[in-house]
């Protein structure tokens, strides 16, 4: 059986398209899930894309995080279904307390779009097992408020547990605190990322085809599952 | 405070209007009465003020833009042509492409950010009504000069306004110019292009027809922003208990374009409507009169039933609002319960606001009284026409006899000359690297970017399956053009065509965006007249029609006009992408040739500019069959795989083109200067008709007998080698000091 991912559109979603096409690259079957419906008709994993979802009103993500479809999604994270948030889709499971922390504006108080060095640092997530720990990817990164901020204490409890999944190399682009590019929750199926693996699963239109992995990844989470 | 209809306009002949406040010349005013057989009431003045004006009109500029219908090429790619929103191209496998360039100067030098975000938003609705998904677009860009203070004003703000409108899109940003010169000091231009694609059958027009069919203006609530011109007749006609300041740029709001696309998109694939109109400049006075005068019959509105922000506004002010993020469709009775349905959906707002009629008049009611009735074609089609006085400028002979000959300026004689002078072009902002400018763009959304910023030409594929794509490059000197607006043209033409061939595709069509200064000048009205024939007869000769494209007039600060500068944007065909030719140079040890013929032509060039603040002379000469040569070599040495990296020779000549390929491709070169030639005039030569290519070795003889057959010049320069780039037995400098003087030089003066 063909494993089903879901890709949620919400108003002013933008990649959603590519994160389709991703998920049919990496194997499995993309599935169109809409914000106004709760259902999830039938998928083993959903992927919160990035974009301007509600343009960005109030806060990033604060008003997403209230639609019908995100009440399933919360429920069925909770218990255990991989579920990736890119860029706004990870602004999104941060205002859904899926997970800690905040996106902030970038330190440059400018958008910024370049091809990101990043290492791996968490390779037993549901979103990461292709990974090997502490390979280096280079995959493109663009947004205005992608500024990883939370407290000492949580910070430190994220580093203890091992739930950094990714940290910027060489350049920090947007001045997230220690360097924190995304993040998982403690049983490692939800997983926020700044950067656009979606971008990089082509040699044609990517930088490198390294953002595969993650797709990739999940199939075989469900697959062994 | 009373509504002044049609019937109180008959009754009161002699009422006083402010015609002259509203920019019309008294004989257009009369020409008014003339047409309606009385006096306009104030609704109709504010029509026919706003559509009679340069920018609708086109007044001045429209007996010499006949050209491009007159010298239209041959061609059986065009399926659009001009008239419309925008011209459609077809690109083969049933793919049919829009594309054009547009202005949005003067609002993007008083508030930058949204005039500049409110650029894209109209260019993009314009793509959009066409029937087409907007699939990226572009920005060409002028500024005054890089270390003035109010180039920090508006610089960054344009550059944020057209991130933050076209990110929020989800529309790749592929590519564009930004040049500085202070001749636009006080007159930015803020050029924006968008192309879209679609199938031959989902074009869409512009046009109402169809007795009964209803008009449906849906998107954002019509508010009190960007009126202008007409707050005079406001403030004339009624009390000033109202709010009073409004602003005359309009603020856009790219989610509700994002939500107006897809929800468009959805409505055509459903074949929902007959006829379609974004709202743009002159707003529904526009959309209307437009949309009447192209169908057939007339058509009646009832202007009370409009979605309003502001619900003060008078019925002249619902008619001139340029409140963004609006279209208007014609559809079917029997549609339009689904029309409403999608637009729900997606949470648009859409009203039913009149009906197609089987009159001949355009009638727009207010609650029940009518106050505009108007045969629709007076409106929108039959303004005034100029012809404006142009003649030669006193001062271009003493301009072009000023040419920079080594007797004049000074050139280097060392290698170690040659090198500083290398490095200062390099450097100069109009070289350096644009990177802090693009990189607040999004390249990556919809994953379809092949080329973008740095390359000769922004390529997006365009069906995932059979790899058919589309490039795009925009390109005008105004410096070139300045020198000589016949050729200037020629050469922004001739540079864009051969940029998309770089690229590897086939050059196809063509979008202008003319910007000068007042054609109330005849020394302007002159550059004009020179510059459309020069464009037109290159469009002719090179078979690449005029689709459509926009005049920017009035780009002068008092006396003193902008360089004239037409940008001209071509559009190119690829039938597999995966072909493509990046500027980079990536392997080592493949063989570097210099494509066509170097002349010593320095008038205009970037050396003279960086080196010497100098402008005078002649521009280089124009060769456009060699321009169609080039272009097929090109072309097929990327299909068949015998070029693996080019680059176009243009702004700096061969040794700007070197320094680009080479630090992109993180790899040096070794050159040897051709004998016969002066090392100088070689790296800084500006002559047109010319690409530097990199050659696979096993390449080599049968890229050679290409070019011989054919006909065109292919010198062997050097070969793909090492860290630096050498000159042999002039100079040697570092991958690394060109890094150096090539970057970080935009954000150092306005980051």
């Amino acid at each position: 059986m063909t494993t089903r991912v879901g890709v949620v559109t919400f108003p002013g979603s933008l990649d959603d398209r590519d994160a389709r096409r991703a998920v049919r690259l990496a194997g499995a079957e993309p599935v169109a899930l809409w914000h106004r419906d709760k259902d999830l008709h039938q998928v083993d994993a959903v992927v919160l894309p990035g974009g301007f979802s509600y343009g960005d009103y109030l806060r990033c993500g604060a008003i997403s995080r209230f639609s019908p479809v995100m009440e399933t999604v919360i429920e069925q994270a909770r218990a255990g279904m991989p579920v990736l948030g890119i860029c706004n889709g990870f602004q999104v499971l941060c205002e859904s307390h899926l997970l800690p922390g905040a996106l902030t504006r970038n330190d440059s108080l400018h958008f910024i779009c370049r091809d990101q060095k990043l290492r791996i640092e968490n390779n037993g997530t549901a979103w990461t097992r292709d990974y090997a720990a502490g390979q280096e990817i280079v995959v493109p990164l663009k947004n205005g408020e992608g500024r990883f901020v939370a407290d000492e204490r949580v910070l430190d409890e994220l580093e203890a547990e091992g739930r950094v999944v990714a940290r910027y190399l060489d350049v920090n682009p947007n001045g997230s605190y220690r360097d924190i590019a995304g993040i998982t929750n403690a049983a490692g199926n939800v997983v926020g990322l700044m950067p656009h693996p979606e971008h990089a699963v082509e040699p044609l239109t990517g930088p490198t085809t390294e953002g595969l992995g993650f797709f990739t990844s999940v199939l075989k989470q469900l697959v062994n599952a | 405070m009373s509504l002044d209809t049609v019937k109180n306009a008959e009754q009161t002949p002699d009422a006083a209007q402010p015609w002259a406040e509203l920019g019309l010349k008294q004989d257009e005013y009369a020409r008014i009465r003339e047409i309606l057989g009385r006096r306009p009431t104030g609704a109709e003045l504010a029509m026919y003020s706003v559509m009679w004006s340069e920018h609708c009109s086109y007044k001045s500029s429209k007996v010499h833009l006949k050209q491009f219908g007159e010298k239209k090429p041959e061609t059986d790619a065009m399926l659009v042509g001009i008239g419309e929103n925008a011209g459609v191209v077809d690109v083969g496998q049933g793919y049919a492409v829009t594309f054009k360039v547009e202005s949005h100067n003067h609002p993007s030098y008083i508030e930058p950010y949204q005039g500049a975000a409110t650029g894209i938003g109209g260019i993009v609705r314009d793509i959009l009504a066409m029937g087409a998904r907007p699939v990226a677009v572009m920005d060409p860009l002028r500024f005054g000069a890089a270390d003035h203070p109010d180039t920090r004003r508006v610089l960054p703000g344009i550059v944020a306004g057209i991130g933050g409108y076209g990110n929020c899109l989800g529309l790749p940003n592929i590519g564009g110019e930004v040049v500085f010169d202070s001749c636009y000091q006080g007159n930015p231009l803020v050029n924006a292009l968008c192309v879209g694609v679609m199938k031959h059958e989902d074009i869409h027009l512009a046009q109402a027809s169809g007795a009964g069919n209803k008009v449906i203006l849906y998107g954002a609530r019509t508010g009190g922003d960007g009126i202008g011109g007409v707050s005079v007749l406001a403030s004339e006609t009624f009390d000033d208990s109202k709010p009073a300041k409004r602003p005359a740029v309009q603020v856009g709001d790219p989610f509700q374009e994002k939500l107006l696309i897809e929800c468009t998109l959805e409505i055509f694939g459903e074949k929902l409507v007959k006829g379609i109109q974004d709202l743009g400049g002159a707003g529904l006075s526009c959309a209307t009169s437009e949309l009447a005068s192209a169908g057939s019959g007339g058509m009646r509105i009832d202007l009370d039933t409009v979605h309003l922000r502001d619900h003060t506004l008078s019925p002249e002010e619902i008619l001139m609002s340029e409140s963004q993020e609006r279209m208007c469709a014609i559809v079917e009775p029997d549609k339009v319960a689904r029309f409403l349905e999608i637009c729900e959906k997606w949470d648009v707002i859409a009203n039913v606001i009149g009906e197609v009629t089987d009159g001949e008049r355009l009638e727009i009611y207010w609650h029940g009284e009518l106050v505009v009735d108007v045969p629709p074609r007076t409106v929108a089609h039959e303004g005034p026409t100029y012809q404006r006085p142009f003649a030669r400028p006193s001062w271009q002979d003493a301009l072009q006899a000023d040419a920079p000959t080594a007797e004049r300026l000074a050139r280097p004689t060392t290698g170690e000359g040659l090198k500083a002078d290398l490095l200062k072009v390099a450097s100069h902002p109009n070289q350096a690297s644009k990177s802090w400018i693009t990189d607040q763009y999004d390249r990556y959304v919809l994953g379809n970017t092949v080329l973008s910023h740095g390359e000769d030409s922004g390529m997006i594929r365009i069906d995932d399956e059979t790899n058919l794509g589309v490039s795009v490059a925009t390109d005008g000197n105004g410096r070139f053009t300045k020198l000589d607006p016949y050729t200037g043209a020629q050469l922004a033409l001739a540079e864009a065509y051969r940029n998309v061939a770089a690229g590897g595709a086939k050059p196809l069509a063509v979008s202008d965006c003319l910007n000068f200064g007042s054609p109330e000048d005849p020394d302007v009205m002159w550059q004009f007249a020179e510059a459309t024939r020069g464009l037109a007869d290159a469009c002719l000769t090179l078979g690449t029609p005029v689709t459509g494209g926009n005049v920017s007039l009035y780009n002068q600060t008092g006396e003193v006009a902008i360089h004239p500068t037409p940008v001209v944007a071509v559009l190119g065909v690829i039938d597999d992408v995966t072909r493509r030719t990046p500027v980079a140079f990536a392997e080592e040890g493949q063989l570097l040739y210099l494509l066509g013929d170097t002349a010593d032509e320095l008038g205009g060039s970037a050396w003279s500019q960086a080196v010497h603040e100098h402008l005078g002379g002649l521009p280089p000469k124009v060769d456009l069959e060699r321009e169609r040569l080039l272009g097929e070599i090109l072309i097929s040495g990327s299909r068949d795989g015998m070029i693996d990296a080019a680059h176009d020779l243009s702004d700096g000549g061969l040794g700007q083109a070197l320094v680009e390929s080479c630090l992109k491709g993180g790899r040096g070169a070794r050159i040897v200067v051709p004998e016969g030639l002066d090392p100088f005039v070689f790296l800084f030569s500006e002559s047109a008709g010319r690409a530097v290519v990199a050659v696979p070795r096993s390449e080599e003889l049968r890229f050679n007998d290409m070019c011989t057959a054919r006909g065109l010049p292919a010198t062997r320069i050097g070969v793909v080698d090492g860290d630096t780039l050498d000159v042999q037995g002039q100079f040697t400098v570092s991958l690394a000091e060109l890094k150096d003087a090539h970057t970080g030089v935009i954000e150092a003066l306005l980051g």
